[in-house]
């Protein structure tokens, strides 16, 4: 059942293209990861998707009553006023924010799961903290407690391993991976290429010059595109 | 002390110095929930701005003789500010620049149609009192007492409502957009309630130095505090007891109310700065 459908996208600013000829499906269920170079688009996509952007053109459709609450969202980079003063339990609690509806407070469930994600992301000892003054790996976790909190049918990723040590990355892809079992679709873009493998059920490859490529896992590693993305990774 | 007291008991006899106090802190407190927003949305000067607009749209109210200068002015400023503040966000002509440019044109503009259209003998006394505060709280009718009370009950219901996404909005905009919160009209709503919040207050301490009322209590609880929460509940008190205590003094040592209350809001924030200081040594 599909649940996200990209036509024939082009994204871009200011009329500017930056990527063209985009098609892809996403179903319910599906972990897709977008992987290419840096500065391709693949963040302009995520926003689009968002709705945070309008493509040029092209049409995003999106089915199965999926609605804007019911989305998790992890972004690249948030600019966040430097002397905001926020603690980590406010900002994750502020990912359960699009199930409120028009209640004003948070329930007891909405405050349990912020602290489970907390707990799970292991910055539960952080929780009164002030978030600027965390490190940048921190900082990610904290924000990704955030969208585990707002996803409740689609998680969208945009390099959540970034600043993780490797411990907490890999402890992130299995929470991840289990979301994923449990029902929640995940689009994620990464450039850890090991990591796309071992994981993704799908993968869109928007490449530097256009060159795409949008298929299952199987598909991608047997494709030209595929094999010298994946040879560079495993490389590294 | 008794003799400061046996004054303060000698004016509280006559409600217009009640209503006054009243309706500063509920003004207070409506500019320092406001404030918070605004300076971490860096848009501290707003407070600026408006209050020239307001100014323009006074004297247009006045040269027009309207009697409940209100109903013209609270429109026009808000109008403006759902202007500023919506289009800060992707104008071709850059907030600070914005702010600037419709703030000196209202003010010139305002000063312009007082002077071709006087009311009284004495329009630069009238253009002082606008831009510094005059004894206008003190002397507020029945109307203007009821409209401001309610504006403020308003104003600060609205925080009490949208506390939560008010803090998401102004932390991360394009995560709550993207997760199905409707940042823009929270936006917009908070616009509004810049506007409004600006034309009350000038009835306190005048155009010029409303400024102050959004900023400093924001700023001073930020020296001590880290987290959203703490810095509201601490701006509010911050606020409250330095707008009373403002008009206590003018009215003992008879000084001007505005700049007398702008001045102990900014002893509470040299107060709060020296705290933070002593916070983080300790
Ligand atoms: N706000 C912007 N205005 C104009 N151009 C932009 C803007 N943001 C990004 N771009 C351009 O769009 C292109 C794609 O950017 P995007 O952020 O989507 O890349 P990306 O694929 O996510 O790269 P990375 O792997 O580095 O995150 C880049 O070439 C960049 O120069
Ligand atoms: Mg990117």
């Amino acid at each position: 059942m599909p649940q996200l459908i990209c036509r024939d996208l082009a994204l871009g600013y200011e009329g500017k293209t930056v990527v063209s000829e985009l098609s892809f499906t996403v179903n319910a269920g599906d972990y897709l990861c977008v992987v290419g170079e840096n500065g391709t688009g693949k963040s302009t996509l995520m926003k689009t998707i968002l709705k945070l952007k309008t493509p040029l053109s092209g049409e995003i459709q999106i089915n199965d009553g999926l609605s804007a609450n019911e989305i998790g969202y992890l972004p690249q980079q948030t600019v966040i006023q430097k002397d905001f003063p926020a603690s980590v339990r406010e900002v994750v609690r502020s990912g359960c924010l699009n199930r409120c509806g028009l209640r004003p407070f948070y329930n007891k469930a909405e405050k349990q799961m912020a602290e489970d994600n907390m707990e799970k992301l292991g910055i539960a000892p952080l929780a009164k903290s002030c978030y600027r003054e965390l490190s940048g790996g921190q900082q990610q976790r904290a924000l990704l407690a955030r969208a585990l909190c707002a996803a409740r049918k689609i998680l969208l990723l945009d390099e959540p391993a970034a600043g993780l040590d490797p411990n907490a990355a890999a402890e992130m892809y299995a929470l991840i991976e289990k979301l994923n079992g449990g029902g929640i679709t995940v689009i994620m873009i990464s450039h850890d290429v090991a990591a796309c493998v071992k994981y993704a059920s799908h993968i869109l490859h928007i490449g530097a010059g256009s060159a795409l490529f949008f298929g299952t896992k199987a598909d991608y590693l047997k494709s030209e595109a595929g094999c010298a993305y994946a040879e560079t990774g495993e490389k590294t | 002390m008794t003799a400061i007291m046996d004054k303060l008991a000698f004016y509280f006899q006559y409600p217009l110095v009640r209503y006054a106090l009243i309706v500063s802190v509920l003004i207070a407190l409506c500019s320092s929930l406001l404030g918070v927003t605004l300076v971490l949305k860096r848009f501290s000067l707003i407070g600026d701005g408006l209050s020239r607009v307001a100014f323009g749209a006074a004297a247009v109210a006045a040269a027009f003789s309207l009697n409940d200068d209100f109903l013209m002015v609270i429109p026009l400023t808000v109008i403006c500010a759902v202007l500023l503040l919506r289009a800060g966000q992707n104008a071709k002509i850059k907030g600070d620049a914005a702010i600037a440019m419709i703030s000196s044109g209202a003010l010139a503009g305002g000063y312009l149609i007082m002077k071709l259209f006087p009311k009284t003998s004495n329009v630069s006394r009238d253009v002082c009192a606008t831009l510094f505060g005059s004894e206008k709280i003190l002397m507020l009718t029945k109307t203007e007492t009821w409209m401001c009370a309610i504006l403020s009950a308003v104003v600060i219901a609205i925080f009490a409502i949208f506390y939560h996404k008010i803090f998401a909005v102004t932390f991360d905009e394009d995560f709550s957009a993207a997760t199905g919160l409707r940042a823009k009209v929270y936006n917009s709503m908070l616009a509004v309630v810049s506007g409004v919040v600006v034309v009350l207050a000038m009835n306190m301490v005048g155009a010029l130095l409303i400024s102050a009322l959004l900023i400093f209590p924001a700023l001073s609880a930020m020296r001590v505090f880290k987290n959203f929460k703490a810095v509201t509940v601490c701006s509010m008190l911050i606020s409250v007891i330095c707008a009373t205590l403002g008009i206590l003094i003018s009215i003992v040592a008879g000084t001007p109310v505005g700049s007398t209350i702008v001045v102990v809001y900014a002893a509470g924030f040299f107060v709060f700065g020296g705290a933070g200081i002593i916070t983080r040594r300790g």
